[in-house]
């Protein structure tokens, strides 16, 4: 990796770190972190999804289980809530190979593989809810213990320096694989699975590693959520509403980029807030904007909002350039 | 170097390779002809593991590599071409060829520094940022060879790589896949362009509905009375022969 390929991730993350700086209202900072919370799962939607063109349509899946794994591990085992964020993590990446295993290696691609992710999700969903390990459809509730080393603060804004440090990891992360063999062979088996196969790509591997890492990044999500609320319950840590959520910031800010996801997550919730300011009495009207959005996305800008603003750069530099366009990808 | 030891190809009632033997020693361009359909390429996918034989065994430097994934031959060291094209279409020349280069260069300079010296031989060097979706058909042709080349194989399998080339391409190419042989790389090459196949084989094996018929130098295969009924249907043979001596 050069400068280049980490100064932006710099000046965004220090922009970003400078907010609660300026913005202190608690309805705010709320929202950001939420937002956050969900740009980090998305991130790891799209190591799956956007790099190895493997769409799941389950990530609540590796997001609950975040969830409930450290809130659990609090709960029944006394374990320390960092250690429960390490374990959640380790757990997410756990049962991302797992589900990988089970579908990549009998060959599940596409529509299908969406499906049986949707099942999995379904499953934990309805297990979680039943069972009193879980504590059923009560839910968990975390001890309020407001200390540091409770992973719990005063200060909502230490929260959401603790969720963005992570989420500028991730976007390190995605840059590192953007930039690695790994990368280009997750690409590869995107783009062609026996091309990929020809050159000695193991793809089974290579797809397993991504559903790991894919599962861990969303799992930490889960955990921080769960950590950041206080509160869980089956239908929120394994419900659709978030595998929902994963899969449309990546799609909506430009799928397989680094970026996408926190710009679609940014753009989702954004867009979501000022409909609710505007029509708060109309019940779902940010799903209604969310959909609105995902049509114009789909129509208008097949690469996500980046890619649209590549295209647009790509287009002005050829007016001025008057040349044959060049179609880079590298900035992305 | 391989051996192709009675390997056969059932499609449902289908026989598309019918106990075929093959050999090859290191060095050299080796022809494999035959009409459409004769399980060429059914036979190229079995050598580099993309189909599972029904029956006979397939060695490669003496290890039976009959039951391996396609990933472990090519680490082996058979690269391979597809004869319907499949580049990474969302990719660059580049980033296509680079795949190829990761097999023996983990770090991203050396894969890269990897791939363009491959596009260059060729004769990819000016198209390297470009998306392989827009390639032509020849430029394709040519990304298919050159990411199988970034692999450094020890046998490559050239499926078709000059159709739909024009002759001014083809000339262009036959040089590139002599340059690939002078290296030491052993090519077994698919091809339909005849002139090319006298050109560049020294030795050729004919598969017609699945068998093996006919093995030997370029000039004397296609003089043989099975290869040309094999091509021109039964009796065309005699028919020639009649033909000529009418002429004659
Ligand atoms: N995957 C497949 N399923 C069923 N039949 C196939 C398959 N692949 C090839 N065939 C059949 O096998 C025969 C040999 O095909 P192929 O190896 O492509 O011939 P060639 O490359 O010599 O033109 C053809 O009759 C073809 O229709
Ligand atoms: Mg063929």
């Amino acid at each position: 990796m050069t400068a280049r390929d980490l100064i932006p991730i710099a000046v965004l993350t220090i922009l970003a770190a400078l907010l609660p700086l300026v913005v202190t209202s608690s309805p705010v900072l709320n929202f950001l972190v939420f937002m956050l919370i969900v740009a980090l799962g998305a991130q790891g939607w799209n190591i799956l999804g956007g790099f190895g063109g493997q769409f799941s349509f389950g990530h609540a899946a590796f997001f609950g289980t975040g969830a409930y794994v450290t809130a659990i591990l609090q709960l029944r085992y006394g374990v320390n809530a960092w250690a429960g964020l390490v374990l959640a993590t380790a757990a997410g990446g756990v049962v991302g190979w797992a589900i990988g295993f089970l579908s990549f290696r009998s060959g599940l691609r596409g529509s299908y593989f969406a499906l049986v992710t949707l099942a999995f999700a379904e499953v934990f969903r309805i297990l979680a809810n039943a069972a009193s390990f879980t504590g059923g459809a009560a839910g968990l509730l975390i001890k309020l213990d407001v200390r540091a080393a409770n992973l719990q603060f005063d200060d909502r804004a230490v929260f959401y320096w603790l969720v963005l440090a992570f989420v500028a990891a991730v976007l390190l992360l995605t840059r590192w694989i953007q930039r690695s063999r790994f990368g280009a062979q997750l690409v590869a088996v995107r783009e062609n699975e026996d091309a990929a196969k020809a050159l000695g790509v193991d793809s089974l591997k290579v797809k397993l590693r991504a559903i790991a890492l894919s599962g861990a990044v969303t799992a930490l999500s889960g955990c921080l959520y769960a950590q950041y609320f206080l509160y869980i319950d089956a239908n929120i840590a394994y419900g659709s509403w978030i595998s929902v959520e994963l899969l449309l910031a990546p799609i909506i800010g430009g799928v397989g980029t680094v970026f996408g996801p926190v710009v679609g997550a940014l753009t989702l919730h954004g867009l979501g807030e000022v409909a609710k300011q505007f029509a708060g009495r109309i019940p779902g009207i940010d799903l209604i904007v969310f959909g609105g959005v995902l049509v114009l996305a789909v129509a208008f800008a097949r690469g996500g909002i980046l890619g649209l603003l590549e295209r647009l750069r790509d287009r002005g530099r050829g007016i001025m350039a008057r040349g044959p366009k060049e179609v880079s990808h590298a900035g992305r | 170097m391989l051996a192709v030891d009675g390997v056969s190809k059932r499609f449902g009632g289908l026989m598309a390779v019918d106990s075929a033997t093959l050999s090859l020693q290191p060095g050299g361009i080796i022809g494999l002809i035959g009409p459409n359909g004769a399980g060429k390429t059914t036979l190229f996918s079995m050598i580099s593991g993309f189909i599972a034989p029904t029956d006979g065994r397939i060695r490669f430097e003496g290890t039976d590599i009959t039951a391996e994934e396609p990933h472990r031959r090519a680490e082996r060291g058979i690269g391979r071409t597809f004869q319907i094209v499949q580049p990474f279409a969302g990719l660059t020349v580049c980033e296509n060829i680079a795949v190829g280069a990761y097999l023996r260069h983990a770090k991203r300079a050396e894969a890269t520094a990897k791939a363009r010296e491959v596009a260059r031989r060729v004769g990819l060097g000016s198209e390297l940022d470009r998306p392989a979706g827009g390639l032509t058909v020849a430029g394709r042709k040519r990304l298919e060879l050159a990411r199988a080349l970034a692999t450094e194989p020890k046998l490559l399998l050239l499926d078709e790589v000059l159709a739909g080339l024009n002759p001014s391409e083809i000339r262009d190419i036959i040089p590139v896949i002599r340059g690939i042989r002078d290296e030491g790389v052993t090519i077994l090459m698919i091809e339909h362009v005849m002139q090319a196949v006298m050109n560049l084989c020294e030795r050729v094996y004919v598969l017609a509905q699945g068998r093996m018929i006919a093995e030997g130098p370029p000039t004397v295969v296609c003089a043989d009375t099975r290869v040309i009924e094999a091509y021109l249907g039964h009796g065309a043979a005699a028919r020639l022969k009649a033909e000529g001596a009418a002429h004659g």
